[in-house]
């Protein structure tokens, strides 16, 4: 079972087969970051350039990491640092990466659509590492792949997101990349931070984190967004950590095994208490383990050869 | 060959490994996927018998060392490495089913020094068919098949393929 794009521009499009030939290899390539030499060639001669538009450093290294990792060559493009501060267009760039012979550009951008864009212009496959408040689909699938570890399966399982779902990508892939999985997506926030047009999509909608996390599997939270606050989209800080806020008390109304997550960085003591952050149900720092192995599996599977199937090695 | 000739075959190279090796200590087998791996589990089997000691057996998935990933049509889906012992210092037989140019086994010894330096590797495969591409030599053979390049080996084993037998089949156009 092949992946159907050349790109990797988000999880609305993709299949639930395609996201689960991503996990499936995710698993083997974790196997490798617990080795002494977590090195394998099956990307030598190959090079990934990480195109970022905005700042970002875990995103980044865990790219940057997942290509070394393969042996490919990862060349960082800051825009701080580059031509774009002397007015060259997405497009000019498009083509400048082609004549550097680029096998992969892993792209963050602060417009929605800008990796589609890049993918009609380049011949090597573009990886979408956050593109506005649309997708960030790598950062999806490593949460997809850490409750699966973990619970063994997806189907089935309670998810709530808690926050600022209207300025978060991570949210998006989610709702996508869960509900194709099977399971149960619950949004968690005030009005003033749910997107429009959340009746299509096939989630819950809650203002009442007691009753959105009740019975929960897994209690995601997200981010909030301090620097896009400036709109006066809830009244204070303090009054949003006591709605919205995951404490141990609020955390006790879940299922028992419930996992808690959060894409980081954590603005402690807003979204998440520090004692539930560091608690025994957090998998937060395993998220960022996981997040290399995605990105290792998505890498090798964009980059690695042709279509894919199932081969043997047999005969040879 | 058939059920009894595989057998037969096994318990042969069981025996060569243990009088080669003088014994079963430090001794280790790891079978290359797929059909390497059922086979080393039916090596370990046959050792136990003889010897009356448990030997570990790993899993070796060399998808990611394979030279020839740019020039295949297809990805090949990537399965999990399983060697859940250290096998520094450990004399370890490699196993697979077929050795034909050699390219398989230069990759499994890639991957395997990634995982430790062993004191020894040998190699055990259930069928050589020639037409070696790399200067790669088996240490333990269970039958030298002469076939011509054309011609396709298939080896089906029962935790497989359901049955035991190996075959030579006209490569298809």
């Amino acid at each position: 079972m092949p992946l159907m794009s050349r790109h990797l521009l988000g999880l609305e499009k993709m299949t639930r087969e395609e996201i689960g030939l991503v996990l499936d290899t995710a698993a083997s390539m974790k196997e490798i970051l617990g080795r002494p030499i977590k090195k394998v060639p099956a990307l030598r001669g190959k090079t990934v350039i990480n195109l970022f538009y905005e700042a970002s450093t875990r995103t980044r290294t865990s790219f940057e990491l997942a290509a070394k990792h393969l042996s490919a060559d990862s060349v960082n493009i800051a825009t701080a640092a580059s031509s774009v501060t002397k007015g060259e267009s997405l497009i000019d760039t498009a083509a400048t990466l082609r004549a550097l012979g680029a096998d992969a550009v892993v792209l963050r951008h602060p417009m929605a659509g800008a990796p589609h864009l890049l993918a009609q212009k380049v011949d090597c496959a573009v990886i979408n590492a956050g593109d506005g408040a649309h997708e960030h689909p790598t950062q999806a699938l490593l949460d997809l792949f850490t409750i699966r570890q973990k619970k063994g399966r997806l189907d089935g399982l309670t998810v709530v997101i808690t926050g600022d779902i209207a300025h978060s990508r991570v949210a998006r892939s989610n709702i996508w990349g869960l509900s194709k999985m099977g399971a149960r997506v619950r949004l968690c926030g005030p009005e003033t931070l749910m997107p429009p047009g959340l009746e299509k999509l096939p989630v819950e909608k809650f203002h009442d984190f007691d009753r959105a996390i009740a019975g929960a599997d897994v209690v995601m939270m997200l981010r909030l967004q301090l620097e896009r606050q400036q709109q006066g989209l809830f009244p204070s800080l303090r009054e949003y950590a006591r709605l919205y806020g995951l404490n141990r008390q609020r955390l006790s109304l879940a299922a028992p095994d419930a996992l808690v997550m959060h894409p980081g960085p954590i603005n402690r003591g807003v979204e998440i208490t520090a004692d539930v952050a560091d608690g025994v149900q957090s998998v937060i720092n395993e998220q960022v383990t996981n997040g290399v192995a995605v990105r290792m599996a998505v890498l090798y599977l964009l980059v690695g050869g042709g279509g894919g199937s199932e081969t043997d090695a047999a005969g040879r | 060959m058939d059920k009894e000739a595989i057998r037969r075959a096994i318990t042969r190279i069981a025996h060569e490994i243990i009088e080669r090796n003088k014994g079963t200590a430090d001794l280790v087998l790891i079978g290359i996927r797929r059909r390497g791996v059922p086979l080393a589990r039916r090596l370990a089997g046959r050792i136990r018998e003889i010897e009356g000691r448990e030997v570990p057996v790993g899993i070796l998935d060399i998808t990611l060392y394979r030279d020839d990933l740019s020039t295949l049509a297809t990805q090949p889906v990537v399965h999990s490495t399983e060697v859940p012992f250290p096998i520094d210092g450990k004399k370890v037989v490699l196993v697979d089913d077929v050795i034909f140019t050699g390219r398989t086994v230069r990759a499994a010894l890639d991957a395997l020094v990634d995982l430790g330096r062993p004191r020894l590797i040998q190699l055990a495969v259930l069928v050589d068919r020639g037409h070696r591409e790399l200067p790669i030599r088996p240490d333990y053979v269970g039958k030298n098949v002469p076939t011509s390049s054309r011609e396709v080996v298939a080896v089906n084993l029962a935790e497989i393929d359901g049955q035991d037998i190996v075959q030579i089949m006209e490569m298809p156009g």
